[in-house]
């Protein structure tokens, strides 16, 4: 490599990394909790715990339940619905003052699906927990602040895919994973700065871009709602509004009939950002471990409750629902966590030790000031 | 660069991108077995990187 394209490669590494550094660091702290939230949650006493009872006690009906969360917070409604991924007895519920508010705004509990009993969540609506989550998502600056960090995880790309062209010069005398403890601080940095970057260079490239997928969702679905909903609910154009929906007893049943093969993830009621005004939207998810990840809507009437349409999957709705397990790594299990949360770490260390090589540089670039009592008179 | 010299700089770490790429994809594709491919795959990484940390100064 010519030593221009070198220093050329090397003003883009030095600047797309010491742009988003910061920020990086940020995510990377606050990932760092986020990645055991489960775990977390329980150790606080978040995780409801539900009471023990005979394996075939039946339980209620979804419209029962809807009614049984609309009891627990009068005068908020219902915005989404979903099962629990842990206990097949519960269910959660978020509901808020109106149904398209802002979700932050929203609430979310659990129901005992046998009883219709309620049991706060507290992690799920604040605390801890829900700061380290605003944080990494959007530091409490909604959109701008997601559209933000997905520019920062832009750049993050780039200085890894700059530092990947570096990393040839530098090694090129090298055996591969040298780390010269004898030389200088500054070396030994540079060393682990090369290693730690190109071996983690896979996990970092996924973390980067499916957290910039992620941080776009809200772009993403407002184009999947004007692309393929809006379509099907254009009929709706001229409906009375709903002032009375159907008992949704019989929802999930009906959306499995639609879809063969597939299993409700959550309910989007209706006029919610996930649904229409008036609709159901059940989400789909598929039978097998990979399409588990993929959802597909399927849009009810809530006055009639006939099946208005299968709402077609786009692939950036794809790309957006598997980016999530990819970006929070909780898809094979703790010993998966654990090693997440090591390549985190050493990330740390690549984002800091790059701030101190430069740093370092910087110094001796600069003009060398000559010592005290030898200035020249 | 040389054709020979890109290899000896890059062969370990094309493995080791690719290995972590097929470990991060496994656990997508299902449990049990999936899992532990994952594991390994990123197991490399995370060993090869601590590794180069527990290399101090030897004097």
């Amino acid at each position: 490599m010519k030593s221009q394209t070198i220093r050329r490669w090397s003003f883009i590494h030095t600047w797309t990394s010491l742009i988003c550094t910061v920020f990086l660091l940020l995510l990377a702290l606050t990932g760092l909790p986020l990645i055991f939230h489960h775990e977390i949650d329980h150790l606080l006493g978040n995780a409801p715990e539900l009471k023990a009872m005979p394996a075939d006690t039946p339980r209620l009906d979804l419209q029962q339940l809807v009614a049984a969360a609309e009891a627990h917070r009068p005068g908020d409604v219902m915005q989404y619905y979903g099962s629990d991924d842990d206990d097949p007895n519960a269910v959660f519920a978020i509901m808020g003052a109106t149904a398209g508010g802002d979700p932050n705004e929203s609430h979310t509990f659990m129901l005992d699906a046998r009883t219709g009993e309620a049991f706060e969540t507290p992690s799920a609506n604040g605390g801890f927990m829900m700061v380290m989550l605003r944080l990494h998502v959007d530091m409490y600056a909604g959109l701008p602040g997601k559209l933000f960090l997905a520019f920062m995880g832009f750049l993050f790309v780039l200085a890894i895919v700059s530092g990947v062209v570096l990393y040839a010069p530098f090694m090129r005398r090298l055996d591969f994973s040298t780390v010269r403890p004898n030389k200088s601080r500054r070396v030994r940095w540079l060393d682990l700065h090369n290693l730690i970057g190109v071996v983690t260079l896979t996990w970092a490239l996924v973390v980067g871009v499916t957290g910039v997928i992620s941080a776009c969702a809200d772009l993403l679905i407002s184009a999947w709602r004007a692309e393929s909903m809006a379509a099907l609910i254009a009929p709706y154009k001229d409906a009375p509004p709903l002032l009375q929906r159907a008992p949704a007893t019989h929802v999930l049943e009906i959306a499995e009939r639609a879809v063969p093969g597939s299993e409700a993830d959550f309910i989007a009621f209706p006029s919610t950002r996930f649904s229409s005004e008036h609709h159901y939207t059940v989400f789909m998810k598929g039978s097998t471990h990979l399409t588990s990840h993929l959802l597909t809507p399927v849009l009810i009437d809530a006055k009639d409750l006939s099946v208005t349409a299968v709402v077609e999957r786009p692939w950036y709705m794809d790309a957006m629902s598997l980016s999530q397990p990819l970006h929070f790594g909780d898809y094979g299990g703790m010993p998966m966590k654990v090693l997440w949360g090591l390549l985190d770490v050493l990330t740390i260390i690549v984002l800091g030790s790059g701030v101190y090589l430069w740093w370092v540089r910087r110094r001796a670039a600069a003009p060398a000031k000559l010592p005290k009592g030898e200035v020249a008179h | 660069m040389k054709r020979s010299t890109f290899w000896k700089v890059f062969a370990h770490p094309t493995w080791i991108a690719a290995l972590t790429a097929a470990g991060l994809f496994a656990a997508l594709l299902g449990d049990g077995w999936w899992d532990s491919l994952a594991w390994v795959g990123m197991a490399i990484p995370a060993v090869l990187g601590a590794r180069g940390l527990m290399v101090r100064r030897n004097v």
